[in-house]
């Protein structure tokens, strides 16, 4: 990014999402469901670095923290703990917004390893906005103490972006944690995320729309994630586009966001 | 530019486009769902390998006895009754020692101020005032709270409060309010302020209102200290010394319980006329039983709260005893303008339990419920300031000798419990429902609660002839 982009980008994050960054500060979302321990994965990176506020205009608690690795400084945005970000709650809204608009150079989604198929709903969902995903399979030690066994290997091939195991509460796999999402925000990791496989009828509508959508949009986001949105018929994503994108519904084209 | 030869599309010929195809398919939404759920499983199922075994059956177990019919309610009582019994035994010493120490230095600081050749009045307002209501506060408040926020997140972190909103959540369904409610009322034990703010985890707006409004029956930190004094001093001193701090902790429990019991009154009569609605359904997830980190329990208690509301009540308690100093140490014709406050109030007091000097220091007290008993012990002393007592022995003493009976100290712990939300609390209010009139009946409701109990509950017992 150039400097003058880095700026604008700075700006859109303070105006829209109330985030101050400094200069060369990497931004990381965390997401998860509730429950995971994913304020325990937030609070062991950041220790005491951290500060609450309110995302603008919402009733919702917005937790920064800040952490440095390799002289790298990262900005770690807590976002709300939610089941799904189809956006029916406004929690769900604030972290889909985020994740889609505030365009943070790593996603770190946790999953609990206890219950990792309802999880992973929610990870699949993010890799459908984003390719800049680290999955952090939390609480893998109870998952052993119910002998549960995860074979996080074969789920990173699956899914195509690294997958790590951590015991947030004991420190465990927390520097592999910090390494990912130093790769990935510097750009030496290139994942190739898994997209979801959709049925057949789902698939043709999304085809149907998807040549107008890509031509609209452009590189701003992913056309086909854009297209399931609008056949969800989700209202609250359509006055997103237009509150962050300076897009209407006559615009013919985006605006070039800073990225 | 590539429009100039594509014909130009909008935003709104594809929405128009995509609601075509919606109509045509109009299970279109539940099928994106199901597939994102399908591929999950997909993945999921050969990533994970279970071995049944039954881990799982002593949290299962216990959940069974911490949930069940039987001895649920029990079970919370007694751990409310135990945490607080915790506190007052284990915040006597402390508080002795800090009053000790804060008021020699007090000593010394009038020392200082006479060797400097300040004026009385100087002295006055910044020592005797000032100095006196914060050493107070900090003497009085510090320790309760340091003992009974690790504590109360303890029960957090071991996953005990959920299980709390799941006895529960049967009583708030028949008064139409949401399971939840409960955990927001957990909150403001710590701070109504706080309390009301976390009332955001409530979905439905009709539901987070009535969590808003009735936040204030759970008596906050800034109260719990005065009802604790009052509760050692008047209930306690009934009995022998080795049950004293018992009877105590019974009692504040026993208010707790009707400050909850109001709760669901209120909550009830709420949605059954100003929010009327039904009681919508929630998924309610009891997280599994966790070990919890003692270093951040005490860390975040002690910082992240017991510093927070302590910060505040050094904001307020600092101007408020200088104000107070001042009214009481004013003198219009022989009278003091406090004393001529109290007076005007004195009949209005009487009727609900109280007298002039009680009333006149919850008004006063309305930035901050922890001021109250500073500003009243002020108003009680001749002198217009505050007399060094080191004991609670030395406050009976003061209050006795101020005409209290078993009867003011039962309604000054009402009024105390059931009065109207401090300034803070307000504010949180207004800013979370954004209505001055939600706002209002915030205040107004449990005021005039307050007022009939007090005045139902004074009435009886002289009509009774019990005093």
């Amino acid at each position: 990014m150039s400097n003058s982009t880095i700026e604008e980008h700075q700006k859109f994050l303070s105006e829209h999402f109330g985030i101050s960054t400094t200069p060369g500060q990497f931004t990381v979302a965390l997401a998860g469901n509730p429950n995971v321990g994913k304020s325990t994965v937030f609070n062991a990176l950041t220790g005491l670095h951290q500060h609450t506020g309110n995302w603008p205009g919402k009733t919702v608690d917005n937790a920064q923290g800040s952490f440095t690795y390799l002289d790298r400084s990262f900005l770690m945005i807590d976002l709300p703990g939610t089941y799904s970000i189809l956006a029916h709650t406004v929690e769900e809204q604030v972290a889909r917004d985020f994740i889609c608009f505030g365009k943070p150079d790593a996603t770190l989604v946790v999953l609990d390893a206890t219950c990792l198929e309802r999880n992973l709903n929610l990870a699949l969902q993010v890799m459908e906005i984003t390719p800049k995903i680290i999955v952090c399979v939390n609480l893998i030690d109870e998952a052993e103490k119910k002998n549960i066994k995860i074979d996080i290997s074969a789920l990173q091939k699956d899914l195509g972006v690294p997958v790590v195991a951590t015991a947030a509460r004991n420190g465990k796999g927390l520097d592999t944690l910090r390494q990912k999402l130093y790769e990935m925000s510097t750009g030496l990791c290139t994942p190739a995320p898994r997209q979801i496989n959709y049925s057949s009828e789902v698939e043709n509508a999304i085809q149907q729309l998807l040549p107008k959508v890509s031509r609209l949009i452009g590189s701003n986001l992913n056309p086909r994630w854009v297209a399931l949105r609008l056949l969800d018929g989700d209202k609250a994503f359509i006055n997103s586009i237009s509150q962050y994108l300076d897009f209407d519904l006559h615009s013919t084209r985006l605006q070039e966001v800073a990225v | 530019m590539s429009a100039a030869i594509k014909p130009m599309i909008t935003l709104e010929e594809i929405c128009t486009e995509a609601e075509k195809i919606r109509l045509s398919n109009p299970d279109l939404g539940d099928k994106i769902v199901s597939d994102i759920y399908q591929n999950a499983e997909m993945i999921a199922g050969p990533a994970v390998s279970k071995n049944s075994t039954d881990s799982r059956s002593w949290d299962h177990k216990l959940d069974d006895v911490l949930t069940s019919r039987l001895f649920g309610y029990p079970i919370m009582f007694a751990l409310l009754s135990v945490i607080f019994w915790i506190t007052i035994a284990g915040a006597n010493v402390p508080s002795q020692m800090i009053a000790d120490t804060l008021f020699a230095f007090q000593d010394q600081l009038l020392i200082w101020f006479e060797l400097a050749g300040a004026p009385s009045w100087l002295t006055g307002i910044l020592v005797l005032g000032m100095f006196r209501g914060l050493a107070w506060v900090i003497a009085v408040m510090l320790p309760p709270m340091a003992i009974f926020f690790p504590l109360f997140t303890l029960l957090e972190d071991l996953g005990y409060l959920p299980r709390v909103a799941f006895n529960l959540d049967n009583m708030f369904k028949k008064c139409r309010a949401c399971g939840k409610q409960i955990l927001t009322m957990c909150m403001g034990f710590g701070c109504n302020a706080a309390g009301v703010v976390s009332c955001r985890i409530i979905d439905s707006p009709r539901e987070r209102l009535i969590a808003v409004l009735t936040n204030n029956f759970v008596p906050c930190n800034g109260r719990f200290p005065t009802l604790i004094a009052i509760a050692t001093i008047f209930m306690g001193g009934m009995v022998v010394s080795e049950l004293q701090i018992a009877v105590a902790s019974l009692v504040v429990t026993s208010l707790v319980v009707l400050g909850i019991f109001v709760t669901f009154a209120v909550s009830w009569a709420l949605s059954h006329t100003l929010l009327k609605g039904e009681a919508s359904s929630m998924v309610l997830e009891l997280p599994p039983y966790r070990k919890p980190q003692l270093g951040a329990i005490f860390y975040r208690s002690l910082i992240d709260r017991t510093i927070f509301v302590l910060k505040r009540a050094i904001i307020m308690a600092a101007p408020a005893g200088a104000i107070t100093w001042m009214l009481a140490n004013i003198y219009i014709e022989e009278i003091s303008i406090i004393g001529y406050l109290a007076a005007w109030l004195q009949p209005f007091a009487y009727a609900i339990g109280l007298d002039g000097f009680i009333l006149l220091a919850f008004i006063l007290g309305l930035p901050a419920n922890e001021i109250v008993m500073p500003i009243l012990l002020m108003c009680y002393l001749s002198t217009g300031q505050m007399m060094e007592f080191g004991t609670l022995e030395e406050l009976r003493d003061i209050l006795i000798n101020n005409n209290w009976t078993w009867l003011t100290a039962v309604c000054t712990m009402l009024f105390c419990l059931l009065h109207w939300p401090c300034t803070t609390a307000l504010l949180s209010a207004y800013k979370e429902t954004g209505s001055k009139k939600w706002t209002f009946l915030t205040f107004l409701i449990p005021t005039v609660i307050a007022f009939i109990v007090c005045f139902i509950v004074a009435q009886s017992a002289r009509l009774l002839n019990l005093v």
